[in-house]
């Protein structure tokens, strides 16, 4: 054991820990995040000089290549479209789990081929080397598939078929029976090893198909937790006590936010994994009609121009139609005409944890005007205006009082309360879970239809008139 | 392996568990997404592992296997870093409002 080494690898795990930890307050999060990337220099830094390096060049064949790819993607990708480019990432980490682990058991595997050393190999490396390519390869087909469905380069509907729950059942019966046999005696299973990564495989593709677009924030959580456990599996393997932290301290931070999300939507994780919401309409609309009060631009115009108060919430829709800078220029435009503006932010608005949050951010909004659910929602009577930009469930009031409604239970910002709702939405159609929302048939709702970022430009060009 | 140092390995598991569950359960929403991509660019801490694979010159597809897990890699791990970094420059708060 190289003692240089393995302080550098204390030294990086402490990083790590602090990194995290200064990541979860806003005046910090930037040194935190910094903090952590020292710890994973020195790490890298540590294992070079913990091991014996034969053949250095493909190293830096390698570190080349992932960084240089790294760099590009981090540079280019558009604020709009970090779900797609987290799941990416998690799905190369899950990845390079699965081929460290592979690489580890053909290094024995040859040493058990090589009758000048005596070797076998242990159960233990058997049972984690399974475990590694198995769950490496879940994260990284789980995480490709739900990177189609951000990208809409598949649909972004469950897809449901009959005997879905039986063949999900065979794959994962399969990974048992499999691991079983290939740790009774691994030299002689390279085949079932192999067979093993393809069924990782498939199990990330069967488990990710049947989840619908509006439920990606707990998927991409919980994928981010299965890399992280991937990682800490690979620990085991290769017994390297900072994989094993790091692993663990991701996974945990994972499952930590799939819990959120979960609860944001008053649903439990099998509920969000196996039932395949939103891909039924629901027919239930429970005589809410009523007459939708549509209005132009500059009806929506006067009722802004006159609010005291103005809380924005904005959805996916948002996001969607880059509407972001222009929503921050009407706010502007409403703080300059003495307004008070805030924005609600629901947990799951988007389709990542704290999507809106980064979007906004990007428009340069501040971020204590970004306001929790929790913290809107006991004055939302004293608000004059809601504006809601391209949400629909999160401001559905049927959650709220709808018993016989599937998202019945799950909290809500409570916009109807408030003295006026202007909600811009493209069309009448229903939102992502198909259900009816009574919200756009209140008394105190105006729909203002059209392109988000249009009708945003739209109402800035009003103001700038006025 | 032996007993004991399965044991140590299964005691450091549970416990950074737990570091984490404590560590990351306050964090605000509005950081959720940074935190998500920051502790995505940890878990590209198997960097370690395939550099080791990479680098033992063991034999041919092993050194293949873990060169391009180094690649895959580096990708989550600067990947991961510059993009939070991204991102929480954005984060700011205005004192002075627009006029």
């Amino acid at each position: 054991m190289n003692f240089v080494a393995e302080s550098l690898y204390i030294v990086a795990a402490i990083l790590f820990v602090i990194g995290l930890k200064r990541l979860g307050k806003p005046a910090t999060a930037r040194k935190g995040n910094l903090l952590s990337s020292v710890g994973m220099l020195l790490a890298i830094v540590g294992t070079l000089i913990h091991f014996e390096i034969m053949s250095p060049e493909y190293i830096v064949v390698g570190m080349i290549i992932g960084g240089a790819i790294g760099i590009i993607l981090a540079r280019i990708v558009q604020m709009t479209e970090m779900p797609q480019m987290v799941a990416l990432l998690n799905g190369f980490g899950g990845l390079a789990s699965l081929l460290v682990g592979w690489a580890e058991f053909h290094r024995q595997y040859e040493n058990v081929l090589n009758p000048d050393i005596p070797h076998t190999i242990e159960l233990y490396t058997a049972v984690t080397t399974f475990l590694t390519v198995v769950v490496g390869g879940l994260t990284f087909s789980g995480s490709v598939i739900a990177w189609a469905k951000l990208k809409e380069v598949m649909t972004g509907k469950p897809i449901l078929f009959t005997g879905q729950q039986f063949v999900n059942a065979a794959v994962l019966l399969a990974v048992l029976v499999g691991g079983v046999i290939f740790s009774m005696n691994p030299a002689e299973n390279y085949p079932i090893f192999i067979a093993l990564m393809a069924v990782g495989l498939i199990l990330g593709v069967t488990s990710v198909i049947p989840i619908g677009g509006a439920d990606m924030p707990v998927v991409i959580s919980l994928l981010n937790s299965y890399s992280g456990i991937a990682g800490c599996l690979a620990g085991f393997v290769i017994q390297n006590n900072v994989l094993i932290v790091t692993g663990s301290l991701v996974g945990a931070s994972g499952i930590i936010l799939t819990n959120i999300m979960c609860k944001a939507m008053n649903r439990s994780l099998a509920n969000v994994l196996f039932s395949g919401f939103g891909s039924v309409v629901a027919s239930s609309s429970s005589g809410t009609k009523g007459e939708v009060k549509s209005v132009s631009v500059e009806d929506a115009y006067y009722i802004l121009e006159s609010a005291g108060s103005v809380l924005f919430v904005p959805g996916y829709g948002l996001a969607v139609a880059q509407a972001q800078h222009v929503c921050r220029e009407l706010a502007d435009m409403l703080h300059k005409n003495g307004t008070e503006v805030s924005f609600g932010i629901h947990p799951v608005a988007g389709r990542m944890p704290g999507h809106m949050n980064v979007l906004l951010a990007e428009a340069n909004v501040s971020y204590d005007l970004l306001k929790e659910m929790d913290e809107v929602n006991p004055t939302i009577e004293s608000v004059d205006v809601c504006v809601v930009i391209g949400a629909n469930d999160v401001v559905n009031p049927a959650a709220r009082d709808e018993k016989g409604s599937p998202i019945y239970g799950m909290p809500i910002i409570n916009v109807d309360k408030s003295k006026t709702v202007i909600v811009m939405k493209r069309s009448m159609a229903t939102g992502f879970a198909g259900i009816e929302n009574p919200l756009f048939y209140k008394e105190n709702t105006r729909m203002l239809f059209g392109d988000a970022k249009n009708v945003l430009q739209n109402l800035v060009a009003e103001f700038k008139k006025g | 392996m032996t007993l004991e140092l399965l044991a140590m390995l299964l005691m450091i598991f549970v416990l950074a568990i737990f570091l984490g569950v404590e560590l990351i359960s306050k964090v605000p929403s509005i950081l959720h997404t940074p935190l998500m991509s920051g502790s995505n660019a940890i878990s590209g801490i198997t960097v370690v592992g395939a550099l080791v694979a990479s680098g033992e010159g063991h034999n041919m597809l092993s050194t293949l296997l873990g060169t391009a897990a180094v690649a895959f890699a580096m990708i989550n791990v600067v990947g991961g870093y510059l993009v939070t970094n991204r991102m929480l420059a954005m984060f700011k708060k205005h004192e002075e409002k627009p006029q």
